[in-house]
């Protein structure tokens, strides 16, 4: 019983890994996709340059709330976040959850793809030379 | 039927004003749906902080909207019809700058005011289509960007007024592919 046991839970381990990794490759973003969804974010925002949002290039590392003569709201200068994948993931599904008092008055990207496309996106846009790159 | 085929074709004048004809009815749909929401504007009984800061950069990306259209109007590049167009659709960002100036001081808040200088790719900007592109991507982003703001409005007025500039944005865009030559309206659902 105990061989039997372990060769199930090993089973189960191992769908879970495949479960897994089907999840994740799911979510890789595809920026094609994304730069439609950009188009969303067109009304305050560029890639090169300050709007009413500021500009997305430089973004990835980059402290929230630090790019040079942006007027960014108190919440986002305060709010200690470096941009990386995971952090834009969480701010993107719910700004104004994520960050209280943020101005992106915005309800998010809710789905969770679309956030991977998105970000996919703006990483490749960030490594192109729409970013000087 | 595209503007700029009719701005290119002098055999076309009947259809331009047709054209045109059905825009000024589209217009005064959208300055119906404005006023409603001016009554929305005017009330802001449940509104928060949040509220405040949501209609401030609403009115941030208006302010930039009417100077985008300034740089297309003086471009040199809009033929008549189009250039007409363009001052119309200029004309309702200001309204809408205007209400949301008022309603935010109303609320307590301090509006925010035009930059004195935007920095938009004036250099790709070489034809009557460029133009027009432009401006369609800004009436495009403002859609959403008015559509992610209505779920979020903590006041339901305020919410039932950004709707109705929305719906006046979406015109924007929708007259803005259809004088590219694009299908005017690709999609069922906005997002």
């Amino acid at each position: 019983m105990p061989r039997l046991a372990r060769a199930i839970a090993a089973v189960a381990l191992a769908l879970a890994a495949v479960a897994a990794a089907a999840k994740e490759a799911e979510l890789q973003g595809d920026p094609s996709a994304g730069k439609a969804i950009y188009a969303r974010c067109l009304a305050c925002h560029a890639l090169a340059y300050d709007r009413t949002g500021p500009r997305h290039c430089g973004l990835f590392g980059r402290r929230a709330g630090s790019v040079k003569g942006f007027a960014y709201s108190k919440a986002m200068k305060r709010s200690r976040i470096v941009w990386n994948e995971k952090t834009l993931d969480r701010f993107l599904a719910n700004p104004l959850k994520a960050i209280p008092g943020t101005a992106m008055g915005y309800a998010g990207v809710v789905d969770r793809k679309e956030r991977a496309d998105l970000i996919s996106y703006l990483k490749q846009a960030n490594e192109s030379a729409l970013c000087g790159k | 039927m595209s503007l700029l085929i009719l701005a290119n074709d002098p055999a076309a004048g009947l259809a331009r004003r047709s054209f045109l004809g059905k825009s000024g009815l589209l217009l005064s749909g959208a300055a119906v749906a404005l006023l409603s929401g001016q009554d929305a504007l005017a009330k802001g009984g449940k509104s928060t902080a949040s509220d405040v800061r949501i209609l401030n950069t609403a009115l941030g990306a208006e302010l930039e909207a009417i100077a985008a259209y300034q740089v297309g109007a003086e471009s040199g590049l809009l033929e008549k019809p189009v250039l007409a167009l363009a001052v119309t659709f200029q004309g309702h960002h200001k309204k809408h700058a205007e209400i949301l100036s008022k309603t935010i001081a109303k609320l307590g808040g301090k509006p925010v005011s035009a930059k004195e200088k935007y920095g938009f790719p004036s250099e790709t900007l070489k034809t009557q289509a460029d133009v027009l592109r432009f401006a369609a991507t800004l009436e495009k982003g403002a859609v959403s960007a008015y559509l992610g703001a209505v779920p979020v409005f903590g006041d339901r007025d305020l919410a039932k007024a950004a709707a109705s500039i929305l719906g006046d944005e979406a015109m924007h865009w929708a007259i803005l592919r259809n004088a590219l030559g694009e299908a005017p309206v690709p999609s069922a659902f906005m997002s």
